[in-house]
């Protein structure tokens, strides 16, 4: 390297770690879904055909009667005929679930940012969102129904509530996660504190976020069916928990079996959906994302 | 072929950039990093730090950029330009021995961030940041993720990003001590060419006598407990330096002398 002229030629390939090429892989896809995802999808899903044949066996075998176990079958007839008003149900109950999260979000990663701005009034504010998560909903939602007096924005508060912690620590704790050095190489170029939060802390803190997300999605709708269990004992609500209350008191067991279904597929969509955003969001760069060959 | 051993640490004639007076820190713990250190920075020169690890080269380093200020004593630049807020601007690239660079970000991305901190527009941001990955030999890496590249090719990207602004001055803290000899021997080559190219001056922290010597005009012995300077030397040997200049008599003859130093520093 005698003359110093600094065209990129100037660096050989030598087979050193110039040669080297990127270890991120794309996948082979099925059905839009890798190749290797499959397996995974497969095997929970026969086990439950296997599973809901048996139970259909078992249910035509011994006679069991309607009003105590139906066999899947006629729950899913029952889905079928009872689906205007089931849905109409579920669509309450999800758009209480959706706007419950959406709030948990905002003022979650809000009030994070604002923790980390200030130290006191982390310290001061942050007992009180811990007293909200360790108090069970169902023990204050009669109160806040009766406080609040909408019946809808009852259930989002309590909703809301039982949503809101994951993301406010999971957030604050991603937010603090900002590589050291990093931190002070932003120092050092004089990066004002906005700058460090939008570059630095906030993405640094995304996967994190994304963690309470996932558990937070689930979070809202069993927050919003509990308190929908409350508010439906009143009479007062038309969400799918208050069908299942409903179904319970005439008696038509293979409707309640039919909301509980809708209820345990929202979540499912809702964990799905979320940990799709995530993948997508994190896939290039974070550990969680990656596949490496050994 | 002599060891001039300088009283006045700068070389006679070239300009002090930066002024380290009487400089000493104590950590909160109690710990004494540095004492009563004194060294000047000529415009232009590289200089290594060398010494055992713990001697205190790194908090010296960051007192240099401004990360922590010294208990005692002052550094001082010669030039002083302020920026926007009225802050002294330092001019100043550095580079951790980790690549420590964003890995939610490309390596283009990574690259331009002093320039977008610095609030330079987008276009001519990343033509820069380009022409600097150009540089360090990553053309066509550009979208690629940190991890998606080796330990020497990230190290090259956090050198890039240390280069971007054009800096007076290049601080690095054991850049390469976690590469294979290989690599570090191919960065090293790739270092004194940007160096002899760009005119900045580098301090470049190592414990390696061979590292310091293949790479310095100077190189500044210290020891510990507490870190201080213990010698001062002056490597009289002509740029470019190759892999000629690493099998020469000469570079063994430097080593020998920089190893006796150091083992001096060390018992001591
Ligand atoms: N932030 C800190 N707080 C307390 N002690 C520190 C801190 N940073 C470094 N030290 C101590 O200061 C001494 C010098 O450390 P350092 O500058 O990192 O040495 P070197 O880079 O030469 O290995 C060591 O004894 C180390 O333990
Ligand atoms: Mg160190």
């Amino acid at each position: 390297m005698t003359d110093a002229t600094l065209s990129p030629a100037a660096v050989p390939h030598d087979g050193t770690d110039a040669e080297a090429r990127p270890i991120f892989r794309e996948d082979r896809k099925v059905l839009g879904i890798s190749t290797e995802a499959w397996p995974g999808i497969l095997a929970p899903l026969g086990i439950g055909i296997l599973a809901l044949a048996a139970w259909e066996f078992i249910v035509w075998w011994r006679e069991i009667p309607h009003f105590i176990l139906p066999g899947p079958l006629l729950i899913a007839k029952t889905l079928v005929t009872d689906w205007a008003t089931l849905s109409a149900s579920l669509w309450v109950t999800l758009r209480i679930t959706a706007a419950a999260l959406i709030a948990a979000v905002s003022l979650g990663v809000g009030l994070a940012v604002l923790f980390t701005q200030s130290k006191w009034l982390e310290k001061s504010l942050f007992p009180y969102a811990v007293i909200l998560q360790v108090t069970p909903v169902v023990s204050i939602a009669p109160l806040i129904i009766i406080w609040v007096g909408d019946i809808n924005l009852s259930l989002l508060i309590c909703a809301w509530i039982v949503a809101f912690f994951p993301i406010l620590s999971n957030t604050i704790l991603g937010l603090n996660s900002a590589d050291h050095n990093l931190r002070n190489l932003f120092e050092l170029y004089g990066a004002s504190r906005w700058q460090t939060l939008r570059y630095l802390r906030l993405p640094a803190a995304l996967p994190y976020f994304l963690g309470g997300l996932k558990i937070s999605g689930g979070l809202a709708l069993i927050g919003a069916v509990v308190a929908e269990f409350v508010a439906g004992s009143g009479g007062s609500a038309s969400g799918l928990a208050y069908r299942i209350l409903e179904a319970g008191y005439q008696l038509k067991i293979p409707r309640m079996f039919a909301a509980l279904i809708m209820i345990s597929m929202s979540g499912i969509a809702i964990f799905l959906t979320i940990s799709w955003i995530s993948h997508l969001l994190l896939r290039r760069w974070h550990e969680s994302a990656l596949k490496r060959e050994n | 072929m002599n060891l001039a051993e300088a009283d006045r640490p700068a070389a006679k004639g070239a300009k002090t950039l930066v002024a380290v007076r009487h400089v000493s820190k104590q950590f909160a713990n109690g710990t004494i990093a540095v004492r009563d250190v004194n060294l000047d920075l000529a415009r232009g020169e590289f200089v290594s730090l060398l010494g055992p690890s713990g001697c205190g080269k790194s908090t010296l380093l960051r007192m240099i950029a401004g990360l922590g200020d010294p208990s005692v004593g002052t550094i001082d630049w010669a030039t002083m330009n302020h920026d926007a807020w009225g802050r002294p601007a330092r001019e100043l690239g550095f580079v951790f021995q980790d690549p420590t660079l964003m890995p939610w970000a490309t390596a283009l991305d990574n690259v331009i961030l002093p320039l977008k901190l610095s609030g330079t527009n987008k276009g001519e941001a990343e033509a820069r940041g380009a022409e600097m990955l150009a540089l360090v030999g990553l053309k066509g890496f550009e979208t690629s993720y940190p991890r998606e590249l080796s330990g020497g090719m990230k190290m090259r990207v956090s050198i890039a990003r240390a280069l971007v602004t054009h800096p007076k001055i290049l601080l690095m803290d054991e850049p390469f001590a976690a590469l294979d000899e290989i690599t570090r021997h191919k960065l090293n080559d790739d270092l004194l060419r940007l160096w002899e190219a760009n005119q900045f001056t580098a301090v470049f922290v190592t414990h390696s006598v061979f590292e310091s010597v293949y790479l310095s005009q100077r190189i500044v012995v210290m020891a510990a407990r507490p870190g201080r300077v213990m010698a001062d030397l002056r490597v009289e040997a002509p740029y470019p330096r190759d892999d000629l200049f690493r099998t020469s008599a000469d570079y063994a003859h430097w080593c020998r002398i920089a190893s006796e130093k150091l083992k001096e520093a060390i018992s001591a």
